[in-house]
């Protein structure tokens, strides 16, 4: 037990020392990444008000802010962020799933890639908004349409991270398993998903960015209500601070997202050494 | 995957001859150790015969060690006997201490762990119990385990806060905890540093003795095998070169003379000079 011994009585050593270390570190972690947006809405701030960008251009951060509590106020925010936020999570959530079972499917089962993966291979790469005129010949401009697009951009990366996900898991993980009498539903359950998790993640995290693309584009081609909406009736009327405040909100709304879907992750794999502390 | 003795649904014989799964009464059973009688073992993967003509005769509760060059078939016939590869000709048998043929539960220690990195080191103790064991039995059996190879304060770290040493340990308290009657090590030591690997010895040594199942360790390493096994075996090309029996009584010292005489035997054999 001797070299075990020497590792243990390290540990709590190295430990003290990373601490002392990283006590304020971790503070600045934390303000960090932040001064930089900062740093740019001040610039902005003072551009404005010296006058060097006109407010027909570019509002100043005060008039967003002003803008912000108006549309607030009337109630008319709230329920654009609500239907848009509807419309992001609903294709999320059907894209996602299609492309999550399709992934699993194609990773454990060789017929069912063989039936679909080279179909799904095409498709891809078609980009999803080159769709917006049949779709708008098939649905109008009702939400079939926003749906319909948004799973659509969304189902791709969930797919091809899923499937090499959870086609990448150990061989070996797999043997140890079946040794153990594991099979079909517990294999599945015990090694593959978990181990596929970490990609299925990165697909998540890559199909939140394209969902508030594919809602942006197609809310503001066509739609009666939405962050896009309140945007595009905005530039009519030429309100500019009202243009940038939406820009803000889904600036807000995708970070918000992303926040989440970080935790998510470091929750379901806080196994994972690259996802502890 | 090959039918054999992996598949067989785990289940604790107690007294009286009656299949208990898993309602296991204390004192835990002591595991039936499994003989071996290989006769005529040929495996060949398309023309190439890795063994021919092995006959074995293994009894029940030895330790026997294979040696060799590598590509001289130990693995495989490791993985023959415990059923996860099929012989293309002969007959693997199992009996116990009586001579009574019994199907065995076989366990597998490889040279890498192979611990699942999303449960905790108690959870992948649990996998060794098989399917179905009821969860909280499960967690006190494989808590017992791993009390067995020291690690009992490890229980809730995950695999990938443990040292290699410590992750092994997880692996054979796995392999123990649903008391195998024979436990199969590949290269079980092979990946580890000499001082963890003497300190795994000792422990291999002591479990052994403690839990008294059939081992059947194949490895590289002449004087791991001279120290660890009752009997080692020198496979060649596919056939049993050399097999002596180690009558020293355990633990034994490192450095014997007699050991090292053995060992020096051994190595010749299988360096062919």
């Amino acid at each position: 037990m001797t070299t075990v011994d020497i590792l243990e009585a390290r540990h709590p050593v190295r430990g003290v020392k990373r601490r002392q270390v990283s006590l304020p570190s971790i503070s600045r972690q934390h303000y960090m990444p932040y001064l930089l947006p900062l740093a740019i809405v001040l610039l902005w701030q003072l551009a404005s008000s010296a006058g060097w960008i006109s407010d027909r251009i570019m509002p100043s951060p005060l008039k967003v802010v002003a803008a912000f509590s108006e549309v607030a106020a009337s109630g008319q925010l709230a329920h654009d962020v609500a239907v848009s936020g509807a419309r992001a999570l609903s294709g999320l959530l059907i894209g996602g799933s299609i492309g999550f079972l399709l992934g699993i499917a194609n990773g454990v089962s060789k017929l069912s890639e063989q039936l679909t993966d080279t179909t799904l291979q095409m498709l891809r790469t078609i980009p999803h908004l080159a769709m917006i005129p049949l779709v708008i010949l098939w649905f109008g401009i009702g939400e079939e349409a926003k749906l319909f697009l948004t799973s659509l951009g969304v189902l791709f990366p969930v797919y091809l991270n899923t499937y090499h996900g959870v086609r990448n898991v150990d061989r070996d993980l797999i043997e140890m398993g079946r040794i153990y009498g594991m099979s079909g539903w517990s294999l599945f359950r015990k090694v593959i998903f978990p181990g596929a998790l970490p990609s299925i993640f990165v697909g998540l995290r890559y199909a939140l960015g394209i969902m508030w693309l594919t809602l942006i584009v197609s809310e503001s081609i066509a739609a009666s209500s939405g962050i896009g909406h309140m945007a595009n009736t905005a530039r009519e009327f030429m309100m500019t601070d009202v243009v940038v405040l939406s820009l803000v909100i889904y600036a807000v709304l995708g970070k918000l997202a992303d926040v989440i879907a970080r935790a998510l992750e470091r929750w379901a794999l806080s196994w994972n050494a690259a996802y502890q502390g | 995957m090959p039918i054999g003795p992996y598949q067989q649904p785990l289940a604790f014989v107690a007294e009286g001859g009656e299949v208990d799964n898993y309602r296991v009464a204390e004192p835990r059973p002591r595991p039936e150790p499994a003989g071996l009688k290989l006769r005529d073992i040929e495996k060949r993967f398309g023309d190439n015969r890795v063994l021919r003509g092995i006959d074995l005769d293994v009894p029940a509760g030895q330790f026997i060690a294979i040696v060799g060059k590598s590509g001289c078939g130990k693995s495989t016939l490791l993985r023959l006997l415990v059923g996860l590869d099929t012989q293309s000709e002969g007959e693997i048998t199992f009996h116990d201490r009586g001579g009574q043929p019994i199907v065995p539960n076989a366990r597998i220690v490889f040279q890498e762990p192979r611990l699942l990195p999303w449960f905790d080191v108690a959870d992948n103790v649990v996998v060794g119990l098989g399917e179905g064991a009821p969860k909280s039995e499960a967690r006190r059996l494989a808590e017992e385990a791993l009390a067995e190879v020291q690690l009992a304060e490890k229980a809730r770290a995950w695999p990938s806060q443990l040292s290699g040493g410590q992750r092994q340990r997880v692996a054979l308290a796995r392999a123990l905890v649903s008391r195998p009657g024979l436990l199969a090590l590949d290269e079980p030591l092979g990946a580890l540093d000499a001082l963890t690997r003497i300190s795994m010895q000792t422990l291999l040594t002591r479990v052994w003795r403690e839990l008294g199942f059939s081992a059947v360790l194949v490895t590289h390493d002449v004087a791991e095998a001279v120290h660890l096994a009752d009997r080692v075996i020198v496979l060649d090309e596919g056939r049993i070169k050399l097999d002596l029996e180690i009558p020293h009584p355990h633990p034994r010292k490192r450095g014997d003379p007699q050991l090292a005489e053995l060992e020096g035997r051994f190595l010749s054999a299988i360096l062919g000079d």
